[in-house]
């Protein structure tokens, strides 16, 4: 195997900062190579460099590919000699068709004029590269994220792709079609496409990557290679520059027989389609001190269930009754979800966990702003010391309370909303995908502040597509399909093939 | 970050300079905009030989401006929330003509009239927030239509004439001032009694605010640029009132102006509603999953600016005297360039009410100082244009920058 890229001693500052320290990476043609670090260490800035974001003369040392030493100076230049960069954020547009979208910048036109039948049987055939048997003609907001990441990948095909740069395509993917993306890269590294995969699911890395390189702290610490067999502790080590014994704190936990929140034939409708029924009499319950999980793929309807619960946030015609501390509530606003003792800390922290624009101050405080205002009037010392309090104890790293909320790092962005529902102080706080997106160190931190809450006697309620981490701080687990709930087990006797299998057998039964 | 350096009161004069420069400079957005109107008006004062100054004028200046300067107040508001009020113009003109069809026609007592004028503009703004807040019609197309309704209205209304003259008593909002109580000789000596306790007032709020700072935390701002600030701020609005005091005194829509000022300073920087207000055009979604009622607060949101609107519609029609069919055509333009000059952001979550009053008065001096000067009404439009994208530009390049 050539090498298909070199990068020597990259070095690249921002003002105060240098946010890359002579690193070194080298991709060979033809593999998968998986970039990973801690949130920050520099993987996104390093792609940067790379494809030309950062142009030529921003950062010192060399980007030899193909043998030369490139100077790029826009993403333009690096992707005229084929290296195309996907983004976390995908970047479609959700009104244009498929084929429009996969030609967006780089259109089939004869002097200016589009010549659209070129462009669909082209689009055609690209989709079938991705497997995807969507008509080209179809929105892509009218597709599932998974097949809008294939649309990317297409897109990235039509601009004939020899190194292909995925950054954590698989973060708000499904199983399933993280599972197909992975088989996808697997298939073009048979047809001779390189590609480079930053992730944090070291699962995925360690079953389709051929070489690792970790990133820490802006320097390139190690370079595994994956024929010799690598396990996740080694890269997670590399990862944190120590080892992390335990992924998850140890926990004694205490449940008390109070039941804490109990949900009764609880139904849910569509809210645009009222025909179809997202949750289905679904019925639980939590006790106090206890750690309950709700595992199910992505579109089970577990969002959709927390957020109906949570003031009806979600969905329309619904049913059902709720009791928290065994008396009927009324659940029917946020307000009056919040003051029932109930708190939901959503999946999606940027659109709707925080006031981007606003400072840690601001934030901690807005769900319970009265706790720190006499008659209407916010008392700011009052606010102040309550915003420095959590950022203390969830040791939320930030320069001061003063910073905004937009410039913190993903892990530190997700503290903020949990110390935003924190002070709100519920009884039962249910988090929706706690630790999507953000890096190791800060997921131990969150564990350690979930076990935390339910020793000091609150139901948390964890909902989340990760596996491993429900086993590995819950107490108790449902797992949820197709809207219903299909399945009950205490986790100490679960497994990850037991709960597939509950999904499975769901499955089976409905069909 | 400037919180870092050391801000005591006790450090040497050099760093003390140094620290009040760097804080200047990382604050540039917030407190370009008052340099800016300091800049304007020592530009007019010297073009215009003096005239821009001279008690006359500067109480005029604040008349010809109030009522912008109140519906900017409103506007403030609404373009946080994340909205736009386009109707403000066309509300100001009905409300003109509805007072002075009560008022002259139909001789209904003026304080009762000025009464239901303000719960009329109230309602209008009500009736306008139900759709954008409930019905979730873009604001942009329901005060568009309101924009037209009510200068429908304003025309049916008064039948295509001018309705006038009012009482002398209802003039008074506009044309009256402060009563002299001390009868000095040659001046309006409560007047600036009023203006140095309200002068002294503002230092000893900042005074107790930085103390309570200091208390909890680290000041923000350097010990220096603080003194400078604070004493800039009391010389400069005791010389203004020592200015409007040699003529006649306060203007009585001087005080309408202030006290609104101060209100909704206060309910937008300290309150809680006020706090949920810029939650809510920071990012809506996230307001509502912290249990906020956005819905409510954009309808009161609009409420509160028809009812500003209505104001700002009295103090016209009692400064005209008279209320025209064309009365307060195009005067939305003003008001919503008032505020983007004054800091606000078009996306919402972003802006301050004593931003918004400086952008008019930007705005204010602008017009006077160039009418004084004889630059015709055509310049004039291409010039506050071009200042209106200015100041917007500079505000965008500032952030990036940051």
């Amino acid at each position: 195997m050539a090498t298909i890229l070199e990068m020597r001693d990259i070095t690249k500052e921002f003002p105060g900062v240098k946010a890359l320290d002579r690193v070194n990476l080298k991709v060979e043609e033809g593999e998968i190579h998986a970039l990973v670090g801690e949130n920050g260490a520099g993987k996104s800035t390093l792609m940067k460099v790379l494809s030309g974001v950062y142009p030529h003369g921003s950062y010192t040392g060399d980007i030899v590919y193909d043998g030369k030493v490139q100077s790029f100076a826009s993403i333009r230049d690096s992707e005229s000699r084929g290296i195309i960069i996907i983004h976390q954020e995908l970047a479609l547009i959700p009104l244009l068709s498929v084929a429009e979208n996969i030609f967006l910048g780089n259109e089939r036109a004869k002097g200016g004029v589009i010549d659209w039948r070129e462009t669909e049987t082209r689009a055609k055939e690209l989709l079938e590269r991705v497997g995807l048997k969507e008509s080209p003609k179809t929105l892509v907001g009218d597709l599932g994220l998974g097949k809008q990441q294939l649309v990317e990948i297409a897109k990235a095909l039509s601009k004939d792709v020899r190194l292909l740069i995925l950054d954590e395509p698989t973060s708000s993917l499904n199983e399933q079609d993280s599972e197909k993306l992975l088989e996808l890269l697997t298939e073009f590294r048979r047809q001779g496409v390189t590609s480079i995969l930053i992730s944090h699911k070291l699962n995925e890395i360690s079953r389709v990557a051929d070489t690792i390189t970790v990133i820490r702290d802006g320097s390139a610490v190690s370079r595994l290679d994956c024929k010799n067999g690598i396990s996740e502790d080694d890269i997670i080590r590399d990862m944190v520059g120590r080892a992390l014994d335990d992924r998850y704190p140890a926990r004694d936990p205490k449940i008390s027989d109070d039941i804490a929140m109990e949900v009764s034939n609880w139904t849910v409708h569509h809210p645009v389609d009222a025909d179809r029924t997202v949750v289905k009499d679904v019925s639980f319950h939590v006790k106090r001190g206890e750690v309950l999980g709700i595992a199910g793929l992505m579109g089970a309807g577990r969002t959709e269930l927390a957020m109906s619960l949570f003031g009806r946030s979600y969905g329309r015609d619904i049913s059902g009754t709720a009791k928290i501390n065994g008396r009927e509530v009324d659940l029917s606003t946020v307000r009056s979800a919040i003051n029932a003792g109930l708190a939901y800390a959503t999946e999606d922290r940027k659109t709707y966990g925080l006031v981007l624009d606003d400072t840690i101050r601001r934030n901690v405080p807005l769900a319970k702003l009265d706790a720190i205002a006499d008659r209407g009037v916010v008392n700011r010392s009052r606010e102040a010391e309550v915003a420095e309090r959590y950022r203390e104890r969830l040791n939320i790293k930030s320069s001061s309370i003063e910073q905004e909320t937009v410039n913190l790092s993903g892990g530190n962005q997700q503290k903020v909303v949990l110390s935003k529902w924190l002070f709100a102080d519920p009884d039962i706080l249910i988090l929706d995908e706690p630790c999507r997106g953000i890096d190791v160190g800060a997921k131990f931190e969150i564990y350690t502040v979930i076990r935390d809450l339910a020793a000091s006697g609150k139901a948390i309620v964890v909902i989340s597509s990760e596996m491993p981490e429900l086993l590995g701080i819950t107490d108790r687990l449902y797992v949820m399909n197709e809207g219903r709930f299909v399945g009950e087990m205490p986790t100490a006797e679960a497994s990850q093939e037991k709960i597939m299998a509950s999904i499975i057998k769901s499955g089976e039964r409905i069909t | 970050m400037s919180d870092t350096i050391d801000t005591s009161a006790t450090a040497p004069a050099g760093e003390q300079a140094r620290a009040s420069w760097g804080f200047l400079k990382t604050h540039l957005r917030e407190y370009g905009i008052l340099f800016a109107l300091i800049a304007i008006m020592a530009f007019f004062q010297v073009a215009t030989g003096g005239i821009l100054l001279r008690p006359v004028n500067l109480t005029n200046l604040v008349l010809q401006n109030s009522y912008i300067v109140i519906m900017a107040i409103g506007m403030l508001l609404v373009i946080v929330a994340g909205h736009i009020d386009l109707s403000v113009g066309s509300v100001l003109g009905f409300i003109g003509a509805l007072a002075a069809v009560m008022i002259v026609n139909w001789e209904i007592p003026y304080l009762i009239a000025a009464v239901l004028c303000l719960a009329m503009g109230a309602v209008i703004g009500m009736a306008q927030g139900f759709w954008i807040a409930y019905f979730r019609i873009p604001s942009f197309i329901v005060t568009l239509a309101g924009m037209l309704v009510f200068k429908g209205l304003t025309l049916w209304l008064l039948a295509g004439q001018s309705v006038g003259p009012f009482p002398p008593q209802f003039q008074l909002i506009s044309s009256g001032f402060v009563p002299d109580l001390f009868g000095a000789e040659g001046m309006n000596l409560f007047s600036l009694v009023i203006g140095l306790v309200v002068a002294a007032g503002l230092a000893v709020l900042a005074i107790r605010n930085r103390a309570a700072q200091a208390r909890t935390g680290t000041p923000d701002e350097p010990f220096a640029f603080f003194a400078a600030k604070t004493t800039i701020i009391f010389v400069g609005i005791a010389y203004l009132s020592w200015l409007m005091a040699d003529f006649r005194g306060l203007p009585n829509v001087f005080i309408v102006m202030a006290l609104l000022i101060a209100v909704y300073s206060f309910v937008t920087s300290r309150t809680t509603a006020g706090r949920r207000i810029y939650a809510i055009g920071g990012n809506e979604r996230a307001a509502m999953l912290s249990g906020i009622n956005a819905k409510r607060l954009t309808f009161l949101t609009f409420a509160n600016m028809g009812m500003l609107a209505a104001l700002a519609g009295l103090v016209f029609a009692a400064r005209l005297n008279t209320a025209t069919p064309k009365s307060g055509a195009g005067f939305e333009l003003d008001v919503i360039a008032a505020v983007f000059i004054g800091g606000a952001s078009m996306a919402g979550g972003v802006g301050t009410v004593v931003g918004a009053v400086i952008g008019a008065f930007i705005m204010g001096v602008m017009n006077n100082g160039m009418s004084i000067l004889g630059i015709g009404i055509d310049y004039q439009q291409v010039i506050k244009g071009l200042v209106l994208l200015a100041a917007v530009v500079f505000d965008v390049m500032n952030k990036k920058k940051g």
